[in-house]
Parts: C-alpha cells; structure tokens; sequence
C-alpha cells in the first residue's frame, strides 16, 4: 500500500504542492525534448528522401559543433568559421553520396544502415584527429548568443529561464517551419518528396537522384550544425555527447520515421517525459532512469504502433 | 593443385553431411588446433598470450554470438555489451553465493541467465525487424547498463561499484584472480571456446540452423514452410544471448580480473558488431577473422609505427583505429557484403584450380 502511495499519489501531490517546480521541471523537458527534435529531424530528412537510416546523424551534430569550434579556436573569426563550417558540410555531404551511398545503390536497407555505421566511426576518428580529443566550450559570446537567465515570479514560487534556451527553441521553431515550407513549395522540396515516394517514377520524370541526395545529406548537415551549437553551449562539445545523440531514436520511433511534425512531437514527448520521470519518479527507483527511460517507451511504443503517432503505415509486400 | 578433392569420394551420408568434408581442410583445423594448444603455449611470451590470444578468444566467442542472431538469424542487436554484463555479473554473484562450486560450471551456467535475458527482450522481435528491432535492443543496453550500476547488490555492495573476481582453484591449480598463470587461463579459455564453437558449428548446420536462416532471407516464405517465427527467433536470441553472457563472463574472470559496467557500455555492442561485419555476416570463420582483425589493428598501429620510426601518440592511435575501422566497414559493405570469410573461400577456390586460371 505504501508503495502504490509512492507510484501513484506521492509524486502528483508533490506536483500541486510546488507548481514553480513542475513548471520549471517541464520547460527543462521542453528544451531537452526541443534538441532531441532536432537531432530527429535531421533522421528524417534523410530517411524521407533516400530510405537511408542515417545511424551518424548524432555524430554529424558533434562533428559540424567540433568544427566550429575547431576553426574559432585556430583564429579564424566567428562568423567566417561558421560560413566554412557550413562548406564543411557540404564537402561532408558531396562525399557520403560519392563515396558511401552511390555504390551501395540498390543494396537492402540494413546495410546502408549498417554502412552509416561505418560513417560514424570514421567521423568520430576523424574529428578526433584533427580537432583533438580533448572537450572544447562552444563559442557563444562570439556568435552574440545571449547568455544569463530570466526569473518569473509565478505559480507562488521562482522560474527561472536560460536566455539561451529560449533563443534555442525559437530557432529550432524557425528552422522547423522553414524546412516545412522548403518541402512544401519549392521546387527541390517537391523533388525531395517525390525521391521519397518512388525512386524510379522520380528519375523517370527527370529528377536527379544523386543531386537530390547530396542536397537532402547537406540539409540534415546544417540541422546538425544549429543542433550543435544550442547542443555544444549548454555541455561541453566532445564526442561523449554521441550516447545522448542515440536519445533520437525513441524520438523517431514515437513520431513516426516519415513525418517531421512527429519528430518535433515525438522528441517533446521524450523530454517532457524523461525529465518529469526522473524528477518525480526517479528516486523510488534510485535515480538516473533518463539514461534508458526513452528507450523503454519507444519498446513498449514499438509493441502497440510500430509506425509511430505520424508514420505511415508499414505495408509489407511480398 | 595444392588443395583438391580428386579422389576423396564419399561412400556413406556420414562423410557427405561433414562439416569439412574435404581431407585438406581436416588436416588445416588439426594443426591450427595443434598450434593453439600446444605451439602458443610453449613458445608464446607473457604479452602474446595475455594481451592477443586470450582476449582475441573471448571476442571470438562474442562475436560468434552475434552472428548467430544478425548474420544467420538476420535479427540486427545493439545489446550485445549488455548481454556480455549479465554473463558476468551473474558468474560473480554465483560464485560469491557458492564459493565451493567449480568455477567453469558457474561460468557456463551463467550464460543461462544472459539467455533469459535475451528472450526477454527479444520478444518485441516478432512484430518488429530491421532497425526498429536495433532500437528496441537498444533498450535492453541502457536499461541493463542502468541495472548494472543502481543494484548495489549485483556488485556486493563494493564501494568501489566494480566487481572484482575472487581467487577460485580447479583441482589445486589458481583458476582465476590476479595469482592465475596467464597459460592456465588460456587453456581454460581456449577449450570452452573450441567446444562452443563446435556446438555453433552443429547448430548452424542442422535442423535450427536451417530454420534461422530461412527466417533471415525470408521470415514470410519461412512462415509459410511451417516455421514457427517467435520460437525460432526467440531461440535465435537465446544461444545467441548464452554465447555473449559466456564470453563476458570469461571476459571479466578470466582476462580483466574486474570490471566496472563501463566495460559493457554500448561501445562494446559496436565493437562486437562490427567484428561480424568486416569478418562476415553468417560465418563462424568470420567470426574468428573479424574478431583478429579489430582487435589486432590497434595492438599493430601501437607497435609498427614506432619500430618504423615514426612515433605515434597513444591518443593518436585512438582515432586512427577509429577512422580505419569506420573506412574498412564501409569498404567491405561496398566491396564485399560477405566479408573476410568470403575472401578466404574465394582463395581456397584460387588454391584449388592454380596454376590455372579456372
């Protein structure tokens, strides 16, 4: 009976006692769940448009962060380090559809998967080397990003906000409806849905595949790249951030592997959820449940919808 | 010319169901056993038994579990690390529980609750395949890994949170714990990984191994043919589970001699996974080679830059592991799927027809 107190009434009472804490508790969700999304989206992109399960998108957040960082720290000015981060990217881009997906056409998704794999580590040896092992400070000051936190008295109590993350989750929110838009309306975008739907019927109406998929790993690349910065400025940029970059996974699951609007919600269900579980639940159990917490609802997720909350249904032909 | 079969005729189901039906191929495993049970021993120092052969068995041992589950199964895992962790921290709380019972049976038995463990999260795998299932065996590392770290009792209640192996003799010779000689540790290692090889082998070539394998290529046709799908699987990620919880077993008793749960983190899984990758999906030999080959590149790139004067910084090394497994993976899935073993078969085919072109 005291334990069904603990589980079931304990941690609720908790939360009507102390309302500035659970508001606080679900923003701290809400901008952990917001970089999930992030991470997700770039999944996404990639999964939409080539059916490729990009394993390194994680990686790609650490490594477009690492650059950044690499290029300021070796004196070149801030925004000049972006501008060739983002060639980077591209260079990055151009090369995985050159050298990895171009002679792996055709092959079964598990070892495209497989080879992204393959991605990840030469991206994690790579960075390594030239940028050094060692965890580097994002350089927030120079690109202008805010710092500091706003307080607000409510809910009886103190909530405090990082200037930062709040300038994080408006430019994910901007970034989010720009790529809707980019999908939507332009003529890339129409093209990108089309390679998704059918990758014959696109090259049958001219669309270049290879030019497609370079574009789409390029997009996920600058995903990664906005990731990393709000990413590198609240923990240290080093490749120890690659196990919280797995974090995207359940997000995909729960949102569906095709649907950007599911990874937004998928990821904020993630964070809301893992934060709040922690925070009220966590102790029964001794502490640190977010470490699996988000892969366990994805399993239980995966038993009842497998295609997600958004995700089309999988039809499996024969 | 070398390596040819003219005159071996096969005159009873015996000889034509054998696992190395051709004469040569018999000799060949003879003197490699020869080599590993007695050449290594006498003539290999303290460093080439310790730190190559021993740990080099322990990962073949692994890998071969995976295989069994990705490369003959066709179920893709990422929790073989945490398979790995349940082996040993059930051989330690066995063997603290019951101190007077002979070690190897705790060790072997230990793979019995790595098996359970598999199962129980192998059960999503009937509804779902490819990298949904990668996700959900996810789950089961970080959640095992957790366990590992919050259960106080799994460890003893260490203050250090590591578990660290007792001194166990076997017929008065020191089995495990820091006062165990590398050679009889080896021994040990050598034999339990032969004889679970030769069981995989008789797996994989019978009955349950033809069912598995017509799931991987197939799990509708295979449904179809009268197999039952979550049996088979769930058999698949049970001796797939025992074999890694064996390994990690003999891993933390018989090579590192304590452990914390980092040693089973999800790098582990990767490591293992690639190993199959590069040596060959649905291979034991492959999983022999691909084990060799990962984990001797690093000893190779600490070793050989320096005699050829070029010293390398151990961080250095890190990374260019790192890059070089990361290429080699994309090279093999690009050049050949099939891996190190199918390299191997298309030399023996060489060997075969030379000095003639086909």
């Amino acid at each position: 009976m005291d334990l069904f107190y603990n589980i079931i009434i304990d941690p609720f009472a908790q939360m009507a006692q102390a309302p500035d804490l659970l508001a606080q508790t679900l923003w701290e969700g809400l901008v952990g769940g917001m970089l999930y999304a992030l991470i997700a989206l770039g999944f996404v992109l990639i999964f939409k448009a080539s059916g490729v399960f990009n394993f390194a998108q994680g990686i790609m957040v650490v490594f477009a962060a690492l650059t950044l960082v690499g290029l300021h720290t070796a004196g070149v000015p801030a925004f000049l380090a972006l501008g060739l981060t983002i060639v980077v990217m591209f260079v990055l881009a151009w090369t995985i559809e050159r050298v990895v997906l171009r002679p792996l056409v055709n092959q079964p998704d598990i070892i495209l998967f497989m080879a992204t794999f393959g991605i990840t580590y030469f991206l994690i040896g790579f960075g390594e080397f030239v940028f050094g092992g060692d965890p580097k400070i994002m350089i927030t000051e120079a690109l202008y990003l805010p710092k500091g936190s706003i307080t607000y008295k409510a809910f009886g109590g103190v909530v405090s906000l990082q200037r930062l993350d709040i300038v994080a989750v408006i430019v994910a929110s901007i970034m989010v409806a720009g790529l809707g838009v980019f999908f939507s309306k332009t003529r890339i975008g129409r093209a990108l849905r089309a390679v998704a739907d059918s990758h014959s019927a696109a090259l049958s109406v001219g669309i270049s595949l290879d030019q497609i998929w370079v574009i789409v790993w390029f997009a996920a690349g600058l995903v990664a790249l906005v990731t990393g910065i709000f990413w590198g400025a609240r923990s240290d940029v080093s490749f120890a951030l690659d196990v919280i970059a797995l974090k995207a996974l359940p997000v995909l699951i729960l949102g569906g592997f095709t649907s950007i609007p599911g990874a937004i919600v998928g990821g904020l269900i993630i964070g809301i959820g893992e934060k709040l579980g922690e925070f009220y639940w966590g102790p029964l159990i001794g502490g640190g449940t977010d470490a699996w917490f988000a892969y366990v609802i994805a399993l239980v997720f995966l038993l009842f919808r497998p295609q997600g909350l958004f995700g089309e249904k999988i039809i499996e032909r024969v | 010319m070398f390596y040819r079969e003219a005159g071996q005729f096969k005159i009873s189901y015996a000889s034509d169901q054998a696992v190395f039906p051709i004469l040569q191929d018999r000799i060949g495993i003879f003197i490699i056993l020869a080599i590993a049970f007695v050449v290594i021993p006498l003539t290999g120092n303290d460093f080439i038994i310790n730190a190559v052969m021993i740990p080099f068995l322990i990962f073949s041992l692994a890998a071969i579990g995976l295989n069994l589950l990705t490369g003959y199964t066709g179920q893709l895992s990422l929790g073989t690390g945490a398979f790995m962790g349940v082996g040993a921290y059930a051989c330690y709380k066995l063997t603290t529980i019951f101190p007077g019972v002979n070690i190897i049976f705790w060790v072997i038995a230990s793979g019995f609750f790595s098996a359970a463990a598999g199962v129980v999260f192998g059960l999503p795998s009937l509804r779902i395949k490819g990298f949904y299932l990668a996700i959900a065996t996810l789950a089961a590392q970080f959640f095992l890994e957790w366990c590992f770290i919050r259960i106080p009792w799994l460890y003893n209640y260490n203050v250090s949170a590591a578990i660290e192996v007792p001194q166990r003799e076997l017929f008065g010779i020191i089995v495990t714990g820091p006062r165990a000689s590398a050679e009889t540790r080896y021994y040990i290692v050598l034999s339990i990984v032969v004889v679970m090889t030769w069981i995989a082998s008789n797996l994989v070539h019978g009955r349950i191994g033809r069912a598995w394998m017509a799931v991987r290529d197939m799990d509708i046709a295979a449904e179809l043919m009268g197999i039952r799908l979550l049996p088979t699987k769930l058999l698949a990620f049970a001796v797939s589970s025992f074999y890694c919880g064996v390994a990690g077993a003999l891993l933390v008793f018989l090579w590192y001699g304590g452990a914390e749960s980092t040693v089973f983190a999800i790098n582990e899984s990767f490591t293992i996974l690639f190993m199959i990758i590069i040596g060959g999906l649905g291979s034991l030999l492959g999983a022999f080679l691909g084990a060799g080959l990962i984990y001797i590149l690093p000893i190779i790139l600490r070793f050989v830059p320096p005699e050829l004067g070029l010293p390398l910084h151990a961080a250095t090394v890190e990374h260019l592991t790192f890059m070089i497994t990361g290429a080699l993976i994309i090279l093999f899935l690009i050049a050949e799927p099939a891996g190190l073993a199918r390299l191997w078969q298309i030399g023996k085919q060489k060997l075969r027809v030379w000095p003639f072109p086909y």
